[in-house]
């Protein structure tokens, strides 16, 4: 076959655009097909991949979230939750922001909520903000994840798996809320030496975690599988509400109905799912 | 060949000493690791059986449990239906190491002879474990 210069300039520019054009193309016309398309395959890779996708399309059953509330807290309670979340999962207590593993702690007005600080309030200045994992419904975390160690559960809560983290923190960079803490030494050195040193007590009904595998909070998904509030609920039950966003008459909604809430950095999108009653 | 009387010797050396381990333990197998049973939860029991039956748990219980694994944290599925039909709560820690307590003379006694290390113990509680 020949062809001459002209019809071979035309055969080329003519496949150079659609091989530029023709994927973002097919996204302008069809904008988030791929991706979807992508997770679709992923979804069927799993056990109940068809069963999520159902549930999902109308809308899920079960949405944790908890509910903070700022009038009734003190610093005391707050220190109080800290302990008993901690000794629950057996988190160290390293003594130092470098090492420093956290669940859930103690921060102020003005670091938590960065994007509508108000100086001029100052009621909430003076209260201990409790922050923890946020559960986010669109998780950064899981999405920057590049074993799916980091999930989002059909239920909202954003699990980790530390059996298949690789400890890269990508996830720590991307959660805007600092919700995660990275295990730089083994946990259970700082642990042996609180049993000596303060008499701590392990809960030997939950593991530690290993060096070198990122932590957070779990919305204590291992009592709510036995039926039982999360730890921090049932340490200070005026405070701390716990229950399921996606039931209107759950005792969430009422109280969201009822109280101004806030939650942090909404701008963002990642819809969190921990709110602050103020 | 060049220097044929050293270059043999030294081969005849080697040898020997290769060969040494294989020729000194030759008659000698090291016995086969019996994992015990003797604990207080499992002479309790009326009917001796795990999960599953013996056979099955001896070949298959490292892709069972990593099974269970993936049911319990990925899956959110704590509920395990074994082949009799009844449910077993999916835990290592809570429900492996409950009946089998006694983790150095039963877990460690195969593991040790096969020498595989697997890492459970990183993070879960040996039960009795004088070590954290």
């Amino acid at each position: 076959m020949s062809m001459d210069r002209r019809k071979f300039l035309k055969v080329a520019g003519l496949s150079t655009l659609i091989g530029l054009g023709g994927g973002s193309a097919f996204e302008l016309l069809r904008p988030g097909k791929v991706d979807a398309e992508m997770e679709h395959e992923g979804h069927h890779g799993g056990h109940h991949g068809e069963a999520h996708e159902k549930a999902e399309e109308a809308g899920p059953k079960t949405r944790w979230a908890m509910l903070i509330d700022m009038k009734a807290i003190t610093k005391e309670k707050a220190e109080k939750i800290i302990h008993v979340c901690h000794h629950i999962h057996n988190v160290p207590d390293w003594g130092n922001p470098k090492d420093e593993i956290k669940w859930v702690w103690e921060d102020e007005y003005e670091h938590v909520f960065t994007d509508s600080y108000n100086e001029y309030d100052e009621v909430l200045e003076k209260l201990p903000f409790l922050l923890m994992c946020n559960h986010c419904d669109e998780p950064p975390c899981a999405r920057v994840c590049p074993v799916e160690a980091t999930f989002r559960r059909p239920d909202g809560i954003v699990a980790q798996d530390y059996h298949r983290c690789i400890g890269c923190r990508f996830c720590m960079a991307a959660c805007p809320y600092g919700s995660r803490s990275f295990n730089w030494l083994d946990p259970r050195i700082k642990l042996k030496e609180e049993m000596a040193k303060k008499g701590r007590k392990l809960n030997k009904k939950f593991p530690t975690r290993m060096r070198g595998v990122v932590e957070k909070c779990n919305f204590c998904v291992e009592r709510l599988a036995e039926g039982k509030q999360p730890g921090c609920v049932e340490a200070c039950p005026d405070v701390m509400h716990f229950g399921n966003l996606a039931d209107e008459n759950s005792n969430v909604r009422k109280i969201l109905r009822e109280r101004v809430s806030l939650r942090r950095k909404l701008e963002l999108g990642t819809k969190p799912s921990v709110f602050y009653l103020v | 060949m060049y220097d044929s009387g050293k270059v043999i010797i030294g081969l005849l050396i080697f040898a020997g000493i290769f060969l040494f381990p294989f020729v000194y333990q030759h008659g000698s197998p090291v016995e086969k690791p019996k994992p015990s049973l003797d604990t207080p939860a499992i002479k309790a029991l009326p009917v001796k059986k795990c999960v599953e039956d013996t056979k099955f748990m001896i070949t298959t219980h490292m892709q069972f449990l990593n099974d269970w694994r993936d049911q319990a944290l990925r899956d959110g599925n704590r509920w395990y239906v074994n082949r009799a039909g009844k449910k077993v709560w999916i835990s290592l820690q809570n429900t492996c190491m409950k009946c089998h307590s006694n983790k150095k003379d039963f877990c460690d006694k195969c593991h040790n002879y096969a020498a595989v290390q697997p890492y459970c113990w990183d993070c879960h509680f040996d039960p009795n474990g004088s070590k954290l």
